[in-house]
C-alpha cells in the first residue's frame, strides 16, 4: 500500500502534532504517524484505571508558546489551563514552607524563617524575573550557525546581542554567573534559610542527572522561568483533563485544515534515496511517500534509528552518540479515594498548588548521591500535585488523582534484580518516603502506576527515559542541540527535518520545536 | 455605608484580604482569594457560588399583573408562561434604558422582577389605574447564583427537584438543602448555572450545606472581579460599564437606547403600548446613534508597543470599565466610539471588548482602532468586530 502526501511527521507528540498543524495551515498535505495507540506522546492523558485519568508522563505546562496558541488558535479546540500559584514544601521537623505567588503573602511566610530571606525574595524575583526576560527571545529564535552564519543567522545574533546590551549590567553580571554556577550556590547568594534554598533549588535538577551542588544547575532554574501564562510570566499551570488535551488541541487544530493523524502506526524507518528522504516505511510494511519527512522524535531515534548512519556525515553521527541522555526522573501516578492529609498543611486549599517533598538541600543532594552510580534514591525528591483539586474531569466526584514527579532514577539499576523487580522497588520507595509527610497515604490508594526511566523508554520512546529528549544543559542548547551545525531543523539528509524537543529550544510542553521546524520548512519552499 | 447580606457570618471569614464592594448599599467581596483567578477557572472548570443578595426584588401580583409588566418591559412578557424566566430591559418614554434584569413568572398573575437599581415607584407611576399588588421582596430573600459545569451535579445532590428536567430560564420551586427555594436556571456568567433564592433565616444552612459538598465539585466561593470577567465573556452588558440608567443621567448624550445597546432582539413593536414604545419606532424607522459590538484586538501589536519601553506584553487580568475611544484610522482622526468594558480572557486567550461604535462600523470583520495607553502614550491598536457572545459553551443550554 502507498500514498502521497507532501510531509510526514514521524512521532504525534505535542511537537510532532504543532509542525503538521503549521504546515497543514499551509496548505500541505500531510499525515502524523504516532506508534502509540493514543497521541501526545509525552503529553499523554489515559485513563489507566478506570474512571481515572492520569497526565501519564509530563503533568503540568508554563513554556507552551504563546504565539502557537494563537495562531493555532488553541483556546478554540480546548486548551485550558488552570494556574499553580502555591508551593508547599513539609519538613521533617513537623514544620512546612509555603511559597505563595502573591508576594506579600510569601514575605510573611519566609520571615518565619528568616526576615533578611523575606525581603530577599523581592529582590530574587526582579533578578530572575529580568532574566528571563533577557534569555526568552531565544526560544524564539532558529539557531543560527556560529561558524557558518548566513546573513540572518546574522541579524539574529545582532538582534540578540542589542537585547542583551539593554539589560544593564547587573543583570548581564547575574546572567553569566547563572550559566555557570550549581543552582545551590547561585541560591546561597540571596537566602540563609536552607528550606528556602530547597524548595527553590529543585527546578535546578528537574530533568538533568546532576545534584542541586552541581555546576550548570542554575541555568536549568532560569529555564523554568521562562514560562508564562496569559503573558504573566514564570507561571505555571495544569491543562483541563491532563497535558494529553493539550496535544488532542493541536492535533484538533491540524485535522480542521486537513491533516491526518493515524495512531498505532509505527514508522520502522525513513525511506532514503540518492540522499534524500523519500518516504518511511511502517512496520507493518505499508509505505507512505512524501516530498518532506518530519521527525519529532529524539535525535538518538532520529538520526540512529530511523535512518542508516552511512547516510550522515561521521562528525554528526558521534556528536549524536555522544549527546547526553542518561533519565533522572521516573514518575508515579495514583489513583486516590480521598484527599491526601498532610498534618503540617496548616491550609488545605494548598492541596491545590504544588507539593513538595524537599525538606533540605542535603536531602536532595543524599537523592543524587543515591543515584549517581546507577540506581535511585532511597529517599527521593518529589514534586507532587493533585489536579482533580480543580478538574472534575479527571475522577469520579471526591476522588482523586495524584500526580508524582520522582527524581532520582536511573536507567540502569544495578543489583536492582528484573525491570519488575527494579520498578517495584522504586516504587516502594516514593510510597515509603511519601507516607512520612503523608500518614494516610497507603490507605487512600486504589490504583498505582509506576514508570522507572527504562518504563518511559519502552512505553515513549524515550532514549534512556529523558523526559526532555536529552538534557537541558548549556552545553546540549541553542547552537548545540542536538549538534552544532544542525541546529535549524535541517539534516544532513536533503528533505529530512528534526522537530522534535532534541532541537531547539528543547524541552518540556512548548510546542517551540515543532513550529519552528514547520516555519523552516516552508521557508526552504518545501 | 454597606450592611451585611443574610451570608455574611459565612462569607466573612472565606474573604481572606477583606476586600469588599458597595452593591447596593450591601457588602459584596469583590475576590475571597489573593488571586482571582481560582475563583474565575472554578467557574469555567468547577463552579462559583456567588452571593447576589443585593440585586432588588420586586413582586407584581393581581388581575393586571401581565398588564403592567409588558407596559414597562421593552419584550413581550405575554410569552412568558408559568415557570418561564425572561431577561428584558425597560425603559422611559423617550426609549432610553432604564435598566435591565430578569421578570419570572411564578404564575398566572403573578411575576418576580430583579433589578440593579430601585424600581419600586417607578412601578407604582406605572400602575395608575391597574389592579396590580407590587411589593418590594428585595430583603425577604437572600440569593446565590451556583455557576459552572458541575453545578448541576452539585445542585441537584443537595435538591429533590430533577434539575435535568429545569430547561435553561426555567424556574421551579423546591427544597434546596431542606429549606424553601425558588431555583432558576440563570446567571450572569454565559455558563451551565442556577440561583437559588430562600429565606435570609435559611441563607446561612444553604452556604454550609453548599460549602459542604462543594469540595467534591472543584466549587468555590467567588466574587465580583470575577462575576464581571464571566459575563464580558458570556457578552452580557453591565450596568455602570456599558450604560448608565437613565434615572442616573443629566444629559441626553449619556442615555442610551435598548436598540443601542444590542437588545433589539427582545424588543417588540407591533405589540400594544409599552413604556418607551413610540420613541423606539423613531429610532427604529430613522436609526440609532450606535451600536453595541464586540471587539477583539490584535495582541501581536500590543506586544510591540510594550516591547518599544523593553517591556513585556500586559493584559488587563480584571476588567476594566471605562470609556475608552475608538478610531476609525490608526492616528486618531476619526472617532466612532468607546470601548466600554474589555479584559484578557483567560478561556478564549483573547483580549476581548464591549464596545458602541457608529452604527456604519459595525459589520462583523470590520477592522478599527482603540486606543490603549502604555506608559502614559496614547497607542492604536487594531481590532477586528467579532460575535457575541465571545464565549457560549454548548452546556449553558445543554
Amino acid at each position: 500500500m502507498t500514498q502521497n502526501f507532501d510531509a510526514i511527521i514521524v512521532g504525534g507528540g505535542h511537537n510532532g502534532l504543532t509542525c503538521a498543524a503549521y504546515l497543514a495551515r499551509a496548505g500541505r498535505k500531510v499525515l502524523v504517524l504516532e506508534q502509540r495507540h493514543v497521541l501526545g506522546g509525552a503529553a499523554v492523558s489515559e485513563e489507566i484505571f478506570p474512571g481515572f485519568t492520569y497526565s501519564v508522563c509530563s503533568y503540568v505546562v508554563s513554556l507552551l508558546r504563546p504565539e502557537v496558541i494563537r495562531e493555532l488558535e488553541l483556546a478554540k479546540y480546548g486548551l485550558k489551563i488552570h494556574p499553580l500559584d502555591s508551593v508547599f514544601a513539609p519538613m521533617e521537623n513537623g514544620d512546612g514552607l509555603v511559597s505563595y505567588a502573591d508576594e506579600n503573602k510569601a514575605r510573611k511566610e519566609f520571615s518565619r524563617f528568616s526576615p533578611r530571606d523575606a525581603e530577599m525574595l523581592t529582590r530574587f524575583h526582579e533578578v530572575m524575573y529580568k532574566m528571563a526576560f533577557a534569555v526568552k527571545p531565544i526560544i524564539g529564535y532558529v539557531p543560527p550557525n556560529i561558524s557558518k552564519p548566513s546573513l540572518r543567522d546574522l541579524g539574529t545574533l545582532k538582534e540578540f546581542g542589542q537585547h542583551l546590551q539593554g539589560l544593564g549590567k547587573d543583570t548581564f553580571h547575574e546572567l553569566s554567573k547563572i550559566m555557570v554556577m550549581s543552582v545551590d550556590d547561585f541560591l546561597a547568594e540571596y537566602f540563609e534559610t536552607d528550606i528556602i534554598r530547597a524548595a527553590h533549588g529543585l527546578s535546578g535538577i528537574i530533568g538533568t542527572m546532576l545534584g542541586v551542588r552541581s555546576p550548570g544547575t542554575a541555568y536549568v532554574l532560569l529555564h523554568h522561568y521562562m514560562g508564562e501564562l496569559d503573558g504573566a510570566f514564570t507561571a505555571w499551570g495544569a491543562q483541563q483533563g491532563g497535558t494529553g488535551e493539550i496535544s488532542n488541541a493541536i492535533a484538533d487544530s491540524a485535522r480542521s485544515h486537513g491533516a491526518e493523524i493515524r495512531v498505532s502506526a509505527p514508522v520502522a524507518q525513513v525511506i532514503v534515496k540518492n540522499g534524500s528522504a523519500v518516504g518511511v516505511a511502517l512496520e507493518n510494511g505499508d509505505e507512505f511517500y512524501a516530498d518532506t519527512i518530519v521527525s519529532g522524535c529524539d535525535p538518538r531515534v532520529t538520526f540512529r534509528k530511523l535512518v542508516d548512519e552511512k547516510d550522515l556525515p561521521a562528525d554528526l553521527v558521534h556528536a549524536i552518540d555522544k549527546f547526553k541522555y542518561r533519565g533522572s526522573s521516573g514518575k508515579v501516578n495514583l489513583a486516590l479515594d480521598a484527599l491526601p492529609n498532610f498534618p503540617s498543611m496548616k491550609d488545605k486549599s494548598l492541596l491545590g498548588g504544588a507539593m513538595e517533598i524537599c525538606p533540605s538541600v542535603d536531602f536532595l543532594e543524599r537523592a543524587y548521591d543515591d543515584a549517581v552510580f546507577g540506581g535511585f534514591s532511597e529517599r527521593p525528591y518529589m514534586d507532587i500535585y493533585i489536579p482533580t483539586v480543580h478538574d472534575p474531569t479527571m475522577a469520579p466526584p471526591g476522588k482523586h488523582v495524584m500526580s508524582i514527579f520522582v527524581q532520582y532514577a536511573s536507567y540502569n539499576m544495578p543489583g536492582r534484580g528484573t525491570r519488575d523487580e527494579q520498578r517495584q522497588a522504586f516504587g516502594d520507595a516514593v510510597i515509603n518516603t511519601l507516607s512520612e509527610y503523608v500518614p494516610n497515604l497507603k490507605d487512600i490508594i486504589l490504583h498505582k502506576q509506576v514508570l522507572t526511566p527504562w518504563d518511559l523508554e519502552q512505553e515513549f520512546c524515550l532514549t534512556e527515559g529523558n523526559i526532555f529528549l536529552g538534557e537541558l544543559t548549556l552545553d546540549q542548547l541553542f547552537f548545540f542541540r542536538p549538534a552544532p551545525g544542525w541546529a535549524a531543523y535541517k539534516t544532513p539528509i536533503r528533505n529530512y527535518y528534526q522537530c522534535g524537543s532534541g532541537a531547539h529550544p528543547g524541552g518540556g510542553i512548548t510546542a517551540g520545536p515543532g513550529r519552528l521546524a514547520a516555519l523552516e520548512i516552508l521557508r526552504d519552499g518545501n | 455605608m454597606s450592611r451585611p447580606t443574610p451570608f455574611h457570618s459565612r462569607t466573612g471569614p472565606l474573604c481572606h484580604g477583606q476586600s469588599w464592594a458597595n452593591w447596593a448599599g450591601f457588602l459584596a467581596a469583590t475576590t475571597y482569594q489573593p488571586d482571582h483567578l481560582h475563583e474565575y477557572n472554578a467557574v469555567r472548570t468547577g463552579s462559583g457560588l456567588f452571593d447576589v443578595s443585593p440585586l432588588f426584588k420586586y413582586d407584581i401580583r393581581g388581575r393586571d399583573a401581565l398588564v403592567l409588566i409588558n407596559r414597562v418591559s421593552v419584550r413581550d412578557l405575554s410569552k412568558c408562561r408559568i415557570g418561564q424566566v425572561f431577561y428584558a430591559a425597560w425603559c422611559n418614554d423617550k426609549g432610553m434604558i432604564f435598566d435591565d434584569g430578569t421578570i419570572f413568572r411564578l404564575g398566572e398573575d403573578h411575576f418576580r422582577m430583579t433589578a440593579a437599581i430601585p424600581t419600586l415607584s417607578w412601578l407604582q407611576d406605572n400602575a395608575l389605574g391597574l389592579d396590580v399588588a407590587i411589593e418590594d421582596v428585595s430583603e425577604q430573600f437572600a440569593a446565590v447564583a451556583l455557576q459552572g459545569p458541575t453545578s448541576r451535579d452539585m445542585l441537584q445532590s443537595l435538591t429533590d427537584v430533577d434539575l435535568s428536567g429545569l430547561r435553561f430560564f426555567r424556574c421551579t420551586d423546591g427544597k434546596v438543602a431542606g429549606a424553601p427555594a425558588l431555583i432558576s436556571r440563570t446567571g450572569y456568567t454565559g455558563d451551565l448555572g442556577y440561583e437559588v433564592f430562600v429565606r435570609p433565616d435559611d441563607a446561612e444552612s444553604l452556604w454550609d450545606a453548599m460549602m459542604e459538598v462543594g469540595d467534591e465539585f472543584q466549587m468555590l466561593p467567588a466574587g465580583l472581579v470575577t462575576l464581571d470577567l464571566l459575563r464580558i465573556e458570556a457578552g452580557l452588558i453591565s450596568i455602570d460599564s456599558d450604560f448608565m440608567s437613565v434615572t442616573q443621567t443629566m444629559f441626553p448624550v449619556q442615555q442610551l437606547s435598548p436598540y443601542e445597546l444590542g437588545l433589539d432582539w427582545m424588543i417588540n413593536l407591533d405589540r400594544g403600548f409599552f413604556v418607551g414604545r413610540d420613541a423606539l419606532r423613531h429610532e427604529k424607522a430613522h436609526g440609532s446613534r450606535w451600536n453595541t459590538v464586540g471587539l477583539e484586538l490584535d495582541v501581536t501589536v500590543l506586544e510591540k508597543v510594550y516591547a518599544e519601553y523593553s517591556m513585556p506584553l500586559q493584559f488587563p487580568y480584571t476588567a476594566w470599565g471605562s470609556a475608552v475611544p475608538i478610531y476609525l484610522d490608526e492616528p486618531q482622526k476619526h472617532h466612532i466610539g468607546r470601548g466600554t468594558s474589555g479584559m484578557w480572557s483567560p478561556v478564549l486567550k483573547k483580549y476581548i471588548v464591549i464596545a458602541r461604535v457608529k452604527p456604519e462600523y459595525a459589520k462583523l470583520g470590520n477592522l478599527i482602532w482603540i486606543e490603549e495607553m502604555v506608559e502614559a502614550h496614547s497607542y492604536s491598536i487594531p481590532a477586528r468586530v467579532v460575535k457575541m457572545p465571545f464565549y457560549d459553551p454548548p452546556r449553558k443550554k445543554a
